[in-house]
């Protein structure tokens, strides 16, 4: 598959086969680290990290690991990506690090990393499967932002807070409060049920937006006239 | 002579969706009087808010679901939804309380899941339960009832109940334990020594002043309603008999560790309102008779268990939407014997070998 076009890999990562929207993998981090932005986009770069690194690395043993072991040997690759990204936000984001807690590790159970590396990154070259990797994550990153902003706004009134956990100290001020300093937060949509309530209104604006699209390249494809346009008569009348 | 045949049924039944749901609201009023008549007008005001925003919400997402609208406002479940949520919230709360209240029962709980007959959960339950999750505070001050207000205290009047509600004036003033946090915080007291000196219970007779009268009206309201055939006996009786065995076999003669009587239980909080009007809902319970007692007693036993070991302040809309939850199960198991059949079927056969 030497043709991938890299337009189409970036397009089914980030929109059409989006793993927080339409695959509805990896919902497990989706719904349990989004009550806020720091925590949603300190998880999922870390999760975009193992993704594109485990897909460069099955990509490249493909040919050397039979069919009959090839999963254990991706959980091994993508275990060992998920403790390097381990070590390292201990190392440089400690507190978050403390805040996202088991769901660090529990990457390596992420249904989007093994997902991907069997599905794709097994059967393409390594260019391709790392690009795939890196737009795979970034549309699970880009869900994990959208319902981490929405929760926080709702849920406490605040945006971008805390950001100084992974930027450091410079981003204390980032913190916008939307509401003003009186919002006493809407507890629910911190709460786990908040997190399903807002996945599955993002799942149906997606489906919204699909339709809607759809429906605008019907209309643009009726519109075109149709040469040589003729009446078809046949000896029976249905 | 010209004999036209019709097929069955024979019998005609005038009940319509609307003329039910114009009962049932027929039969919430003894209970808001009740309300009213203990508490002061603060829950008036919560039924009317809820049900401009019912009317307000309904009528904006049909619209938007290019659903008749007009139709649809007509059957009146959006005012029922409406004014049982108005009775369940406490009184004078602010508005926005209310009005968040509605937009998850209406919006999210019923609307979203395809309209009336399509919600799997109790559309006022879910409102309380979404309420009461995120404003814990403002759930839990109920206003102190007419006869338990110590002295110089007295009830809002309307214009005071107005202000309470849409300023940002404090309810402190009138606020105190309910009969059931009452007892959850009675610190090792005996039932007698409690009953004898907690004002809640001394102005009461036997489940704290106010509330006993507010469930007896509601228990009337849900006879008229038994007695119109609007429902059957079954789901209210199966919920009363589960909580009043539970609180006889744990009454524990009435010692400090009691949970309370079996009288105490069927005459504080949402009791006969859960059983009569919210465990009879015909969407979200069990269909056939046998279902109903099972999904009646379900709500019985947790309301139970929820209110003796639990934190909240109270229990029936936490069991009824756990039972909701449940009632497609029992469904399941229960599916009525046809006639000239030996066995119920089950609802989808299972393999055989």
């Amino acid at each position: 598959m030497s043709q991938t076009s890299y337009r189409e890999i970036a397009l089914q990562g980030l929109w059409k086969n989006n793993p927080g929207l339409v695959q509805l993998l990896g919902l497990c981090p989706l719904l349990a680290v989004t009550g806020s932005v720091v925590n949603a986009l300190g998880l999922g770069i870390a999760t975009m990290l193992v993704l594109a690194g485990s897909n460069l690395a099955v990509s490249l043993i493909r040919n050397a690991v039979s069919d009959a072991v090839r999963l254990p040997a991706f959980v091994m690759i993508i275990a060992a990506f998920t403790t390097c990204t381990e070590l390292l936000m201990q190392a440089f984001t400690f507190e978050l690090y403390q805040i996202l807690g088991i769901f660090i590790p529990l990457i390596v159970t992420n249904c989007v990393i093994l997902g991907r590396a069997d599905a794709f990154a097994s059967k393409n070259s390594p260019l391709p499967a790392t690009m795939d990797g890196f737009m795979m994550g970034s549309g699970f990153l880009l869900v994990l932002l959208a319902i981490g902003s929405i929760r926080e706004i709702i849920g406490s009134g605040t945006f971008l807070a805390n950001m100084h956990l992974l930027f450091g100290e410079t981003a204390r001020g980032w913190q916008v409060n939307v509401f003003g300093e009186n919002y006493r937060g809407f507890l629910v949509a911190i709460l786990p049920p908040g997190a399903f309530l807002v996945a599955g209104l993002l799942i149906a604006l997606k489906n919204i937006i699909d339709a809607r699209i759809q429906k605008h390249l019907a209309a643009r494809q009726s519109q075109e006239p149709k040469a040589n346009r003729r009446v078809r008569t046949t000896g029976q009348i249905a | 002579m010209a004999f036209i045949r019709v097929s069955s049924p024979h019998a005609h039944s005038a009940n319509t969706t609307a003329g039910v749901m114009r009962q049932v609201l027929l039969a919430t009023l003894p209970g808001l009087a009740a309300l009213t008549a203990y508490f002061g007008p603060g829950t008036l005001i919560n039924v009317i808010l809820a049900c401009l925003a019912a009317v307000v919400f309904e009528a904006t997402v049909l619209k938007m679901r290019q659903r008749p609208v007009v139709f649809y406002l007509r059957d009146c479940s959006a005012l029922v939804t409406a004014v049982l949520l108005g009775l369940a919230l406490p009184p004078y709360c602010p508005w926005w309380v209310v009005i968040v209240g509605m937009f998850f029962a209406i919006v999210v709980a019923k609307q979203l899941y395809g309209g009336l007959g399509y919600n799997p959960f109790n559309p006022a339950m879910v409102g309380y339960v979404v309420l009461l999750i995120s404003f814990p505070l403002e759930m839990s001050q109920w206003a102190t009832p007419r006869g338990a207000l110590a002295d110089g205290q007295s009830l809002p009047n309307l214009m005071d109940a107005l202000a309470k509600v849409f300023g940002e004036a404090d309810i402190d003033g009138y606020s105190s334990a309910t009969p059931l946090d009452t007892l959850r915080q009675s610190g090792g007291q005996t039932l007698n020594d409690l009953y004898s000196s907690a004002p809640i219970f001394t102005s009461g007779r036997w489940a704290g002043g106010g509330w006993e009268w507010v469930n007896i009206a509601f228990l009337l309201g849900g006879a008229y309603l038994l007695y119109k055939k609007v429902f059957t006996w079954h789901a209210p009786v199966a919920m009363l008999a589960s909580l009043g065995i539970l609180a006889i076999a744990l009454y524990d003669s009435g010692s400090s560790n009691s949970a309370g009587s079996p009288i105490f239980h069927w005459l504080s909080g949402a009791t006969m309102l859960g059983a009569f009007f919210i465990v009879t809902d015909p969407v979200t319970s069990a269909v056939s008779n046998k279902g109903r007692l099972i999904y009646g007693a379900g709500v019985g036993i947790l309301v139970f268990v929820i209110r003796t070991w639990g934190n909240y302040p109270d229990a029936v809309a936490f069991a009824v939407l756990l039972m909701n939850f449940a009632a497609p199960f029992i469904d399941y198991y229960t599916v009525p014997r046809t006639y000239g059949h030996n066995k119920a079927p089950r609802a989808t056969a299972k393999k055989t070998e």
